[in-house]
């Protein structure tokens, strides 16, 4: 048993702390702590509520247009233009977006989550003709080491060939990523923090030679997702299988549904999308989302308790630092006061279980090449899997919707901005479900509310004490070596957080057993 | 013999977009800047990043603890992200020390103080940008206050853009490379590098022919200038008309939405509401002489 203290775990966005509590080599409780608060619900108070998917964006610089698609559908929604929009405007922004969560994946495998599994230090024993790979060699003879090292030192599984042709694929996925982004600032002018899609749909309007430009470059992505990407995951699988059985979690799943393939009905939860909306549990029956059972509670975050349980469209930001029993900046969203993960595992599951086609026979094949059951999505490896599969599934429909565009033909609806009025906007973002609600008053945000996908996942325990989805995926995991406890950091890594984060292993008793040093 | 340049990425009150933005730099990459030599005989040693480093929790603060010790006085500090200063500063924490939180305020003043040079990365960085906006619930402020604050004085270069185009930061580190700090005379009156915020977007915006002719667009997808859009063009310093982003695919104007102001100092509050009119004011109609002049 041992006190280990992982502080911050990194290759994460963002700032939180986890601490498991473990008895021999097994992890008993987890514990996570969002370790920043902006506030930014707070800062939107009073403004223009037009102003609200730039001002959200900057909730994350990840995955900004996953904001700004959630605040500009919860616009058109409260503006009353949600089945308005012009087939070109609601077709770009599923280009804009579907970019942008394809390079958003490529980037957490590659660049956040890849370095738990491959030995960059393989590289050194190189001996081939890749300028690239040598040039990695050259970096490693030269002995300033870091970023790459320090590391967790053991558990590292992968053969030195496929070590190096991994490290050779985390430099070009480093190119692909930033493809993924210049076929985004296409249509949506710059990324990070975009700026095309506005409420009545984008600023831009279609040419022929921004279409073409614009498959080109999606094409590269496609290439890479199948020739590449795909199969290092299943690279990693075969080494790594046990990952199948760690990191299960709560086996809720909830979807919000994306990329609308028609916009003709207002209603978000039902109007037809690539990925379903839905529900679903370890029995693989998907269930209809009603969003009227979102609650955010707060008994154990850093916010006054006559906030909690609150329906996110009058949810109430108060903070108080230091409150009995809490331990986190993040609050607890939870759907009919039950623990749900959301994320690419999510909307794949919902949407291969909704029966589509294409997605059973991606999952089915993919299922069958391991060999395995759909259980097995439920862990470490399957969310891995479900990543590239939202991947592929997303690019491969991006070139048939380029070329619906009507080029020269209108992208944007007019609206006229209402005194007072109610919004929502749901969207899966690339790390799950992501809900934006608004109050206007006077013309001016009287309230707004975002619930992040992270916050369903990273939640500390709710009003009832039951535990986070990560948490819950936590509890229970044995710990082969607790000075470099590759589980737990694979296991909340695979959730795809955002959020950066310190892990503290304590002992029930608290007791101090053993520290943690640069290896 | 290689010269290593130690650089301390530190990331308080932010949103990551900042090291999004950097990795997109198309050239040199991200991969030449981390890996290669990135001027002949230097090499970027890029000791403590929370996004990319493999390292994670007491190993990934002992490299930041000991570069701030050992190399006192020879390592770059990178600050993305404003500081949170309300309530002893409990609003952001990375890490801990002796089991208690250690506060970003005291990390950024800690290695700072022990700091070859300041880089403030990003608006939030260089002026508080969107945490710090009002009503500012954590106190939020800029990195050159909050060293202020702490009566702490060093070399500090602005390098502001919600986020900032990677060209300004990567080209700011080439010039300390090749001819080493800033000079004062290179630094805007918001220690902004003038090569790329020395004028204003209205000054290079290729619409500006509509804006003298009077002719201005009305809603989006139109022809024209988009200053009654909201356009913040004519109060901004940055290059990105002529830079354009995402290795020279597109830019704000480009995509026919209004620029938000996100490199001044006043972003996002006072250059807010982004898609109202700055100002009323009698603008250019160079474009009605014709229909007011009576053609013989």
């Amino acid at each position: 048993m041992g006190k280990i203290i992982i502080d911050p775990v990194t290759r994460i966005e963002g700032h939180l702390k986890i601490e498991c509590v473990v008895e021999n080599g097994v992890v008993k409780d987890a514990r996570a702590t969002g370790n920043l608060f902006r506030g930014l619900e707070l800062i939107l108070r009073g403004r223009d509520p037009r102003d609200a998917q730039v001002i959200t964006q900057r909730i994350c610089g990840v995955c900004p247009q996953s904001h700004g698609i959630a605040a500009t559908l919860n616009l058109d929604s409260a503006f009353g233009i949600a089945d308005k929009i012009p087939d070109n405007g609601r077709i770009i922004r599923n280009l804009i977006h579907g970019a942008h969560v394809v390079q958003d994946h490529v980037l957490h495998f590659y660049h956040l989550a890849a370095l738990d599994y491959v030995n960059i230090a393989d590289v050194a024993k190189y001996e081939g003709n890749d300028s690239q790979l040598n040039s990695v060699k050259d970096f490693i003879k030269r002995g300033a080491l870091e970023p790459f090292l320090p590391r967790y030192e053991g558990d590292y599984r992968l053969p030195p060939a496929v070590n190096q042709q991994a490290v050779a694929h985390y430099v070009k996925a480093l190119e692909i990523r930033r493809i993924g982004h210049e076929a985004v600032s296409i249509f949506s002018g710059k990324i990070p923090h975009s700026v095309g899609v506005v409420p009545g749909g984008v600023t831009t309007v279609p040419t022929a030679d921004n279409i073409m430009a614009y498959i080109w470059k999606i094409k590269i992505l496609q290439d890479f997702i199948n020739n590449v990407y795909i199969p290092d995951v299943f690279a990693v699988a075969g080494a790594y299988l046990d990952y199948a059985e760690i990191g299960v979690g709560c086996k809720n799943l909830l979807s919000y549904g994306m990329y609308d393939l028609n916009g003709t009905s207002p209603d978000y939860a039902t109007r037809e999308r690539l990925f379903k909306q839905g529900t679903i549990g370890a029995d693989l029956k998907p269930a209809p989302l009603d969003t009227g059972k979102i609650t955010e509670q707060v008994r154990h975050s850093w916010y006054e308790d006559s906030t909690t349980n609150l329906h996110p469209s009058h949810g109430d930001t108060r903070p108080q630092y230091g409150k009995k029993d809490a331990y986190s900046w993040a609050k607890s969203p939870r759907y009919d006061g039950r623990v749900y993960e959301v994320g690419p595992l999510a909307r794949v599951v919902v949407t291969y279980a909704k029966g589509d086609p294409k997605m059973k026979e991606m999952v089915d094949g993919a299922l069958k090449q391991l060999k395995a059951k759909p259980s097995v999505l439920f862990s470490v490896l399957g969310r891995h899997l479900a990543r590239a599969l939202s991947a592929k599934f997303i690019a491969d429909s991006l070139e048939s919707w380029a070329l619906q565009l009507k080029p020269g033909q209108p992208a944007y609806v007019e609206y006229k901005l209402p005194d007072e009025a109610m919004g929502m906007g749901i969207i899966e973002g690339s790390r799950g479900a992501l809900g934006h609600w608004i109050e206007i008053k006077n013309k001016k945000i009287a309230n707004y509310q975002a619930v992040v996908p992270t916050t369903w996942n990273i939640s500390p325990m709710d009003d009832k004490g039951q535990h986070g989805p990560i948490e819950q995926a936590l509890i229970g995991t044995r710990v082969r070596d607790e000075k470099n406890p590759f589980e737990i950091v694979r296991i909340i890594r695979s959730f795809d957080p955002c959020l950066a984060c310190a892990v503290h292993v304590v002992t029930p008793k608290g007791r101090d057993l053993g520290q943690f040093r640069v290896v | 013999m290689v010269k290593e340049l130690p650089v301390i990425y530190l990331q308080t009150a932010a949103c990551s977009g900042c090291v999004v933005t950097l990795l997109n730099t198309a050239s040199p990459t991200i991969k030449n800047v981390l890996i290669d030599q990135i001027a002949p005989g230097v090499h970027i040693n890029l000791k403590f990043h929370p996004v990319i480093m493999a390292a994670a929790g007491e190993p990934a603060l002992q490299v930041m603890e000991d570069t701030a010790r050992r190399q006192k006085g020879e390592y770059v500090l990178v600050v993305d992200g404003a500081v949170p200063m309300a309530t002893d500063a409990v609003y952001g924490a990375i890490g801990e020390r002796n089991g208690k939180p250690v506060t970003m305020l005291q990390r950024v003043t800690e290695l700072a103080e022990d700091a070859l040079a300041v880089i403030a990365l990003g608006t939030c960085a260089s002026f508080g940008g969107i945490p710090a906006s009002p009503p500012n619930p954590t106190g939020c402020t800029s990195v050159q206050k909050a060293l202020a604050a702490k009566g702490i004085s060093k070399p500090l270069i602005n390098i502001p853009g919600c986020p900032p185009h990677p060209d300004w930061f990567v080209g700011t580190v080439a010039s300390v490379i090749l001819s080493g700090l800033p000079k004062a005379e290179d630094l805007d009156d918001f220690l902004r590098p003038k090569a790329f915020y020395g004028k204003l977007i209205h000054e290079n915006c290729p619409r500006r022919a509509y804006f003298d002719e009077g002719k201005f667009a009305k809603k989006f997808g139109e022809d024209g200038c988009l200053y009654e859009l909201g356009c913040k063009g004519p109060i901004t310093h940055a290059d990105c008309p002529l830079r354009r982003w995402n290795s020279g695919t597109n830019w704000v104007i480009g995509a026919g939405a209004p620029c938000n102001g996100c490199t001044q100092p006043e972003f996002p509050n006072e250059t807010a509401p982004f898609y109202e009119k700055l100002v009323d004011v009698d603008l250019p109609v160079v474009g009605a002489y014709w229909a007011n002049k009576e053609v013989k």
